[in-house]
């Protein structure tokens, strides 16, 4: 049974919180929805908080530029938000940069970041 | 039992010839031994103790360094071992304060009877053995002087600080190891998250010399940093340093360096959003 | 425990990191660790079609490791230096499975041959 990540919206931002240990598919589906709900719902930023996440493998980490790069086609800023320092020692060693990303500390600093860059957009 | 008992008696016998003076004598000539460095009070008391304790434990039966009845003796020498290790006396400073109560007794052979002489033999045998047991717990103080610094060095040599509100610096001193250089990664990428700080600072002015190696780990940490979402930047290059990484052929690519800690610190407020205004009223 | 289908992938990030903690390893180690077998679980079932893990704690040079070993029996890899390279992959991948996986461990060994199987070993020590 595979689960799908719930996905909230504040404002224009697309919020998805992932709390758990992700497999392949959900991980795939959660792409799919992604790029439907920025359409949808017209956002003009997608939020992921990983604070909770232990561990990012290649296959994750390309599900995180691929995010990235889908949802700034549909005109909207993917911020990664609340990596912990261990998995992001553990993406380093194993050769992943996750170009085209753009990060933040916390889930605030990340709403902050979208807010400026749509601003800058206006 | 009863010749233990005896024994010990003419030991006694022996210290308590002029008890007072032969105190005084022994504190005067370790006194001498450790040139002033240990106040004379300090000293009095000491010594005093341990003479005390050696009375009580002779008039105990004890003649065994190891045995029961030294105790409180052994205890007392410990605490003092302990204390001239961490003073920095030697062995042998420490060692004196036992081995000169033999020289403050030597006057008692001249003129003693066949049995003093016996007596301070044995007196001198058991002082021996406290003596060795002096150094053998010096010994084990100094080890473990030793082994708390070693922990000390790898937490003392990598303090992670905060400058401002937002920004936080790792001044590195010394040669980078692997070993060392990650636990610096992990303590500035934790302090990036405690602190909430988006701009951190590495400051290399006090590493003598970058290989290819620690400039690679150096990389990674900046890299790990950026996909947490906060930004490295490199200070306190030093020329020499410079020409290494340019001849190595080490890519630096877009992280920023900047010559001095003061010129990283400006440009992390600045990216942090905080204006420096000086007293004149004019903007820096 | 067999790697059989999507699921069991998560299945044995669990295991790895139960057997990562009761050796003791450091959090960044652990993560490293359970994140080399992430890759490997989910190398053992898209190009071997499946196979089985073994863990368990080993034990050298007085320190205590993590052990980690993916059996498939799949088509094998014909080239073993170009799987290695970062970045090439025969399905699609990112090609960082195997070469990421061996950075991220401190032993790692490699066995295969075309048309039985390859087996890889992994061992992340304790400091």
């Amino acid at each position: 049974m595979t689960e799908r990540v719930p996905i909230l919206r504040i404002g224009e931002v697309l919020l998805v919180s992932i709390q758990v240990d992700l497999d392949d598919q959900t991980v795939m589906n959660l792409q799919e929805d992604l790029a439907e709900q920025i359409v949808a719902r017209s956002a003009r930023g997608v939020v992921i908080d990983i604070t909770a996440v232990e561990i990012v493998d290649s296959f994750v980490g390309r599900m995180l530029a691929t995010i990235a790069a889908i949802s700034r086609m549909l005109d909207a800023e993917t911020v990664v938000v609340g990596m912990r320092p261990a998995v992001a020692i553990t993406l380093v060693e194993l050769g992943l940069s996750l170009g085209g990303v753009r990060t933040a500390l916390d889930l605030e600093k990340g709403l902050a970041l979208l807010g400026r860059s749509n601003a800058g957009r206006a | 039992m009863v010749a233990k008992q005896d024994g010990s008696a003419r030991l006694l016998k022996l210290l308590s010839t002029g008890e007072q003076d032969l105190a005084a004598q022994w504190i005067t000539q370790v006194s001498a031994g450790l040139a002033g460095r240990i106040s004379r009070a300090e000293l009095d008391r000491e010594l005093n103790e341990l003479f005390t304790a050696l009375v009580e434990a002779l008039r105990a039966g004890g003649q065994d360094a190891h045995g029961e009845e030294l105790s409180e003796l052994r205890a007392l020498l410990t605490e003092l071992s302990r204390n001239r290790a961490r003073q920095g006396f030697t062995p042998s400073e420490t060692a004196l304060s036992v081995f000169a109560l033999k020289h403050v007794l030597e006057p008692v052979l001249e003129g003693g009877t066949k049995d003093d002489v016996l007596a301070y033999l044995r007196l001198s045998r058991l002082l021996d053995d406290l003596g060795l047991f002096t150094i053998e717990t010096y010994t084990r103080a100094r080890e473990e002087i030793i082994a708390a610094q070693a922990d000390q060095l790898l937490e003392l040599s990598t303090p992670v600080v905060k400058l401002w509100d937002g920004v936080i610096a790792v001044p590195l001193v010394g040669t980078l190891d692997s070993a060392r250089t990650q636990v610096v990664m992990e303590k500035l990428l934790q302090a990036l998250v405690d602190t909430g700080s988006e701009q951190a600072i590495i400051d290399i002015t006090g590493v003598p010399a970058v290989d290819t190696q620690v400039a690679q780990h150096l990389l990674k940490t900046i890299v790990a940093a950026r996909l947490m979402g906060a930004e490295c930047t490199v200070s306190g290059i030093r020329p020499q340093i410079a020409q290494t990484i340019v001849a190595l052929g080490i890519e630096f690519g877009d992280i920023v360096t900047k010559a001095s800690l003061a010129d990283a610190l400006q440009l992390a407020l600045k990216k942090a959003g905080v204006e420096m205004i000086s007293p004149a009223g004019g903007r820096r | 425990m067999p790697i059989v289908a999507n699921d069991d992938v998560v299945r044995v990030r669990r295991l790895a990191r139960e057997l990562a903690q009761r050796c003791k390893l450091s959090l960044v180690d652990q993560t490293k660790f359970i994140t080399a077998a992430s890759e490997l679980a989910r190398n053992t079932l898209v190009y071997g079609g499946g196979g089985v893990v073994r863990v368990g704690l080993v034990r050298g040079n007085g320190r205590l490791g993590a052990l980690a070993v993916f059996e498939d029996s799949g088509p094998g890899i014909p080239d073993i230096d170009l799987a290695l390279t970062d970045g090439w992959t025969s399905g699609g991948g990112l090609g960082l499975g195997l070469s990421g996986a061996r950075r991220l461990v401190d032993e790692f060994a490699l066995d295969t041959e075309v048309g039985r199987g390859t087996t890889v070993t992994l061992v992340k020590w304790a400091r």
